[in-house]
């Protein structure tokens, strides 16, 4: 059976620290704005942490949601993509072929999530950071649109890996940079199809929602949360 | 054709092809550098990346797309309107049909290079067409882009077929009456042209078949372009009024940039003579019913969503009704609806300066509803987190100021080179008596039953 890769956040457990934001940038080569160019709408975070303030001061509770691609099965940005440079793998991954892209922009308009993001320059990196650049991801050149990949490299190797060492692909195998980075282990990672990993269980969970489940693009990404005394038991 | 020889209509008609004025010159020479400082900004945004331009997360589209939207919709003047008149054969339609038909074409012409403008590469810009390519990809037909791609060609070579055909007769006359180079160029465009019974009544038969072809062809294409943000699930585009209701706005813009265009002409090449009172009377009429279809369609779509209530819709609601987009908003109820119906309800207001301001306030008003269709939608989307704001640059103004340069630039070329108005439908209108009509004309007349 094919896998289908999938992501679990416990929102309980995340702290907002960032790590994965800044995991994620380094691992996958994506360049950094600028405070300038960010304040322009230009900044790029695959992974970001959306922060949310509840209640009036003092009894402020501030909420954090890391938000990243929902990896829909039914993903609205693949549909209006003329060149098919977003398309939907076999394990279910939504993949932006970058030189397939013209840069219509129109997929990030579609994706409700606003997880995609555009290249208006071409990357540059302040030395000595020019040097620290992933080897296995290829970097992006001005006008095209990119987006979490779930660490496609890292699929790829943890596949290649497993098939040497000749044994099946074990739950935990894969980490992307985000899930590895999460020092509140917030973030699991794993194969939806496989109904003993780890993912696959708290996907189940009485606590799991999806983020705009009701716009019906079949996310694959689920967030956990404590239920309020006013919300019904799942 | 000898017969026209002596023809106070073919000589009114064919004096700015024969005569060059200073005017022309200057005007040229104005336009064509506003044109050139358009093609340098591109080359700068070429240069550096779309980065130039004001576009953000999360308004991945802006001026650009409102220009594309805005010229394409002026574009649906001519050849519908023209289409139309001559169907139900409103013979007062003769003056009008060619300058509206050249509307049609070069704002089609102009609103089809956004698409590539706005493209992070633009000169990849031919991968939205299916063809073999080394890349083994067919293009994807689920997307409302390639739809425009097809609707947009479909309609850019109609218009341009619409407008050919009746203009091979008139290029005769010009060859007729001309000599040298000139002679040669016309005759290569009159196609051979001898005015035979056999040639009037082949481009009868055409002009029939594209009149009839060419509306749907018309109506489609806006409802196409109004796809690219109903299919998506944005708050506020997803919605199903949008397809008639651009075709309304199109209409409605059209009509607008007829009028001025033809009050400028009229003034311009002094065709008083042939461009009456009574056309303006009848378009401001046409823009007036219009005005009205619109405000109905907005009160629709707007009622519809605010007591529909949904939360993700009434950001974007109150964010064009009282938010930061408000003032555009009522700008736009202001040119689009309440200065237009007032100025043109009453009679003594429906003159010609009078249906020109209201088509002013028209086309001000029509760009700002294409501009708050796309941008507040993408600046409130789903996520509060992702709420962002849009300002254009430099780089979006002047792409846009030369695109309106282009379109004057464009018409004042046409309308030296082509009579601007069509001389021999003019001719078939204005001489009804059998001795005065050739035989072939006879025929045509006939045929379009032009007798009074």
């Amino acid at each position: 059976m094919a896998h289908r890769w999938g992501l679990v956040v416990d929102l309980d457990g995340c702290t907002g620290c960032g790590a994965c934001v800044t995991a994620c940038h380094a691992e996958n080569n994506i360049p950094t704005a600028g405070a300038q160019e960010a304040a322009r709408g230009r900044a790029m975070h695959w992974m970001r942490v959306e922060r949310y303030w509840e209640g009036e001061y003092p009894d402020v509770s501030v909420k954090f949601r890391p938000v990243l691609c929902q990896q829909c099965d039914n993903a609205p940005c693949e549909a209006v993509c003329p060149t098919y440079a977003a398309h939907q793998t076999d394990e279910g991954l939504n993949a932006q072929v970058y030189n397939r892209c013209i840069g219509t922009r129109y997929c990030a308009n579609a994706c409700t999530y606003n997880v995609r993001f555009f290249n208006f320059f071409n990357p540059q990196w302040e030395k000595p950071l020019h040097l620290q650049l992933n080897p296995d991801v290829s970097v992006r050149e001005a006008g095209v649109m990119e987006k979490c990949t779930f660490c496609s490299q890292r699929i790829r190797a943890g596949k290649a890996e497993a098939k040497q060492a000749g044994r099946p692909l074990a739950d935990g195998d894969i980490q992307p940079a985000c899930a590895q980075s999460c020092p509140s282990g917030a973030l699991v990672f794993g194969d939806l199809n496989d109904h003993e990993s780890r993912v696959a269980r708290l996907s189940h969970s009485p606590r799991a929602t999806k983020l705009l489940e009701d716009l019906g693009a079949e996310p694959k990404v689920s967030y956990l949360q404590k239920r309020g005394v006013h919300e019904p038991d799942a | 054709m000898s017969r026209t020889r002596n023809n106070p209509l073919a000589d009114d008609l064919l004096r700015p092809l024969l005569h060059t004025g200073v005017w022309f010159y200057a005007a040229v020479a104005a336009l064509g550098s506003v044109v050139a400082c358009g093609l340098a900004a591109w080359g700068y945004q070429l240069w550096h990346g779309m980065g130039v331009a004001g576009v953000n997360w999360p308004v991945f589209w802006g001026f650009h797309e409102t220009n594309f939207v805005f010229w394409i919709g002026i574009s649906h003047a001519g050849t519908l309107i023209s289409a139309i008149l001559r169907l139900v054969n409103a013979r007062w339609r003769r003056p009008v049909t060619r300058c509206a038909e050249v509307i049609t074409v070069f704002a089609l012409m102009i609103g089809a290079i956004f698409p590539i403008v706005h493209l992070g590469k633009p000169w990849l810009f031919y991968w939205v067409a299916p063809y073999p390519s080394a890349r083994d990809l067919w293009v994807n037909f689920r997307s409302p882009l390639v739809w425009d791609f097809f609707a947009i060609n479909t309609y850019l070579t109609g218009s341009l077929l619409f407008l050919a055909l009746p203009m091979i007769p008139d290029f005769a006359l010009v060859r007729d009456r001309s000599t040298g180079w000139r002679r040669r160029i016309y005759g290569t465009l009159a196609l051979g042209w001898q005015g035979t019974t056999m040639q009037w009544h082949r481009l009868e038969a055409a002009m029939q078949i594209m009149a009839i072809a060419i509306i749907p062809v018309a109506v489609s294409v806006h409802t196409i372009v109004s796809f690219d943000f109903s299919m998506a699930n944005v708050p506020m585009w997803h919605s199903t009024i949008f397809g008639p209701y651009f075709v309304a706005g199109a209409i409605f813009s059209g009509i607008a940039a007829l009028i001025i265009a033809m009050a400028v002409l009229r003034r311009q090449l002094k065709l008083h003579a042939y461009l009456h009172d009574v056309h303006f009377d009848n378009l401001a009429k046409l823009l007036l019913l219009m005005s009205l279809l619109w405000g109905y369609f907005v009160t629709a779509e707007r009622l519809t969503v605010w007591y529909g209530n949904e939360p993700h819709e009434m950001a974007v609601f109150w964010a064009t009704q009282r938010g930061q987009f408000a003032p555009l908003y009522w700008t736009m109820v202001t040119c689009n609806f309440i200065v237009p119906v007032t100025i043109l309800s009453f009679r003594r207001l429906r003159t010609v300066p009078g249906a020109v301001v209201a088509s002013l306030g028209v086309l001000v008003g029509m760009w700002l509803e294409r501009f708050l269709i796309i941008v507040p939608s993408l600046s409130n989307k789903q996520l509060p987190y992702s709420w962002g704001q849009y300002a254009p640059q430099p780089v979006e103004l002047v792409i846009m100021g030369a695109t309106f340069a282009a379109m004057a630039l464009l018409y004042t070329l046409f309308a030296k080179f082509v009579p601007i108005i069509s001389i021999w439908e003019m001719k078939v209108g204005n001489q009804p008596h059998p001795d005065a009509v050739t035989a072939s004309e006879d025929e045509m007349s006939e045929l379009w039953k032009v007798r009074p």
